[in-house]
């Protein structure tokens, strides 16, 4: 005989906190989408409500895509969290290899630098950076938008801490067996840690494809706007009032994030409690 | 296909420590030698410099009479065997055992993913190694799992794909650092077997790592045993096992350990030890074989006490302890000794010849022990 499953109270109160904290993070998101089907002035009566009075259907949706420029902003945003992503995976990959497989004279040192890296924000050297990319006259350009983040110490971090666990067996059958030292780094010990890779991509393409304050420092054109600085200067000045079409495009702007993160939402786990980061 | 191997006052330190100690040794073509010790004896240490995996703080390794220090671990044609297999995890068993070729027969561009099969001139290599591949997979029966990863096989089977990988570019020197150490006993004992058929088959140098002596005594040519970064001796196992020319090696070789009683010891519990033992003070060693529990002639008998039986099914080990505090192991087939409990006294007997003798620090003392040297030339 099975004794039937039953909740206990601290699993039923667990899941009481969970369901509210979700619903808490979630309801913003149901808000933007209910918003962008149906008609705005709904947003302003007293009482809420869950589904639209007078749905609009695309309407705003096509207002997005041809009066706002949201394809732009995608593709802007596509190119320059994508253009950051595959800098710092050329570079720290191979500076995170060396960190964790050789030896040689400065290693702590260069680490402890690594490290102390790691606590410095961006708004600390904004400025510099600002004439820097003004001195070489690249300001409102991708590369402009993409340089300050080519070099990830974070991911530096990451991926030393992934490659030590790599063991050095493998690598020196490898050694044995021929292959040159970058084909050793990028066919045998990048494919074994592929779940930190995608964990670190995760964390990087969220952060620079939400990132507003970069880009308003160094974006000026509207064609070079990544999602979220095209949508605030948009929600500024023409469709100010037209919460709907905003609404459109904040959807259309968060979905790839979303669907890519449910796509990689197993590697990306794996990732984070694999090194033992977070 | 076969090639001799040359260590020359080989010594690695690792900052204050010294892992090895002006090490020396001479491998002949074909041979299968062990390098066997304990734990942290430098023996992997030295396969690895062998293999040029880690540099040696001095000292020079040639291979067929050539000078190999400068050479990168490819280029020494060596193949290695790990102990924890070392498979590449992301790939099939037949793109393992093909890596080295691929690496060696296949341009750098014929190597690039996806387009790198659309470069010209490639098929006929490409197909010698398909061959290749196959062939080695049949010399030790994987052929079956050519296709599946390493997570998908057991600890034998990736012990055979690591086995493939070695030979399928037919190197003329093996290095194996403790391949069977992960597995479990009767495969250890079927995979000893293969072993040493495959290199009866391969005829190339084999140069084997184990802490295991049974491995070693069973498998090898020679077994050069190591101690604190030293070769102590290298000798044949029948000749290390009776003629041991260190303390610390008759000790190593041989279960149960070899028993050592003091002369002293000895001439108080049985005058008739005094003329065929030195005058100055020795350690007197004896093999379990040499113990008797049973009259016989021209054996001399001591006075002992019984500590305990251990049973093996065809024989029986009885462990005794002499007056003086001594103790020794005897070796007897079983039921042929009365089975009394502890404390009990037992007799024993030992022959009336000189034993093996060692001095305080070690050394063989009773004659020149007939070793091979381990230091060439």
């Amino acid at each position: 005989m099975n004794t039937p499953y039953r909740f206990r109270p601290g699993q039923i109160l667990a899941h009481v906190i969970l369901l509210f904290l979700a619903f808490l993070f979630l309801f913003p998101f149901y808000v933007m989408i209910v918003t962008s089907v149906r008609s705005p002035q709904e947003l302003f009566v007293p009482q809420f409500r869950w589904l639209p009075q007078q749905f609009t259907g695309l309407q705003y949706y096509i207002q997005a895509l041809t009066e706002i420029p949201a394809l732009t902003f995608l593709k802007n945003g596509v190119i320059v969290s994508g253009g950051i992503l595959l800098v710092q995976l050329l570079t720290a990959i191979p500076c995170a290899y060396a960190l964790a497989k050789f030896q040689f004279r400065g290693r702590d040192l260069l680490f402890a630098l690594v490290l102390f890296s790691l606590t410095v924000p961006i708004q600390a050297p904004a400025l510099p950076l600002f004439l820097g990319l003004n001195a070489i006259g690249a300001i409102d350009s991708y590369f402009a938008a993409m340089a300050p983040f080519f070099l990830s110490v974070f991911a530096i971090f990451l991926f030393r801490q992934t490659f030590r666990s790599y063991p050095d067996e493998i690598i020196q059958a490898a050694r044995l067996d021929g292959m040159p030292e970058w084909a050793i780094l990028w066919t045998v010990v990048v494919p074994g840690c592929l779940p930190s890779v995608a964990a670190f991509s995760v964390f990087s393409v969220t952060a620079h494809w939400n990132d507003l304050y970069w880009p308003m420092v160094v974006i000026r054109s509207t064609d070079l706007m990544t999602p979220p600085l095209g949508l605030s200067f948009f929600a500024d000045s023409e469709s100010g009032a037209n919460y709907g079409a905003l609404m459109a495009t904040a959807t259309i702007l968060t979905a790839p994030l979303m669907l890519g993160f449910l796509l990689a939402q197993r590697h990306f786990v794996r990732g984070i409690t694999m090194t033992g980061v977070k | 296909m076969t090639a001799a191997i040359e260590l020359r006052n080989i010594s690695k330190s690792f900052g204050e420590t010294q892992t090895l100690r002006d090490v020396s040794l001479s491998i002949r073509p074909g041979e299968f030698i062990s390098l066997v010790g304990p734990s942290g004896c430098g023996k992997s240490t030295l396969l690895r410099i062998l293999a040029g995996l880690a540099p040696q703080s001095g000292g020079t390794v040639s291979i067929d009479g050539a000078g190999v220090d400068h050479l990168p671990p490819s280029g020494r044609d060596i193949a290695m065997v790990f102990q924890s297999y070392a498979l590449y995890p992301h790939m099939t068993v037949g793109q393992n055992i093909a890596t080295p070729l691929r690496m060696r027969q296949l341009s750098a561009a014929a190597r690039l993913p996806l387009v790198g099969r659309l470069w010209p001139g490639q098929s006929v290599s490409r197909a010698r190694i398909g061959q290749a591949v196959a062939q080695a997979a049949r010399l030790v029966e994987i052929e079956a799992m050519l296709d599946r990863k390493p997570a998908a096989l057991s600890g034998g089977q990736r012990q055979r794909v690591a086995l493939a990988r070695a030979i399928v570019r037919r190197p003329r020197v093996f290095l194996m650092d403790e391949p069977l150490s992960n597995l479990d006993a009767r495969l250890r004992v079927t995979m000893r077997a293969e072993i040493a058929a495959l290199h009866r088959r391969l005829g190339a140098t084999f140069v084997y790592v184990t802490h295991d002596q049974v491995e070693a005594m069973t498998m090898s040519d020679r077994v050069a045993v190591m101690m604190d970064g030293e070769i102590v001796q290298c000798a044949a196992p029948t000749q290390l096992y009776d003629n041991p020319r260190d303390l610390r090696v008759a000790r190593f070789i041989g279960t149960p350990e070899i028993a050592t009683i003091s002369s002293d010891e000895l001439i108080a519990a049985n005058q008739g030890f005094a003329p065929i033992l030195p005058r100055d003070p020795a350690i007197a060693a004896f093999r379990p074989e040499s113990v008797s529990l049973a009259p016989a002639p021209e054996h001399l008998q001591l006075p002992a006490t019984l500590e305990r039986v251990e049973q093996l099914g065809h024989e029986i080990l009885v462990f005794l302890r002499l007056a003086g505090g001594a103790r020794l192991t005897a070796r007897a087939v079983a039921g042929q000794v009365p089975i009394s409990p502890a404390g009990q006294r037992l007799d024993l007997w030992l022959p009336r010849r000189t034993p093996m003798l060692f001095d305080a620090s070690g050394a063989r003392m009773d004659k020149a022990p007939q070793h091979e040297l381990a230091h060439a030339g």
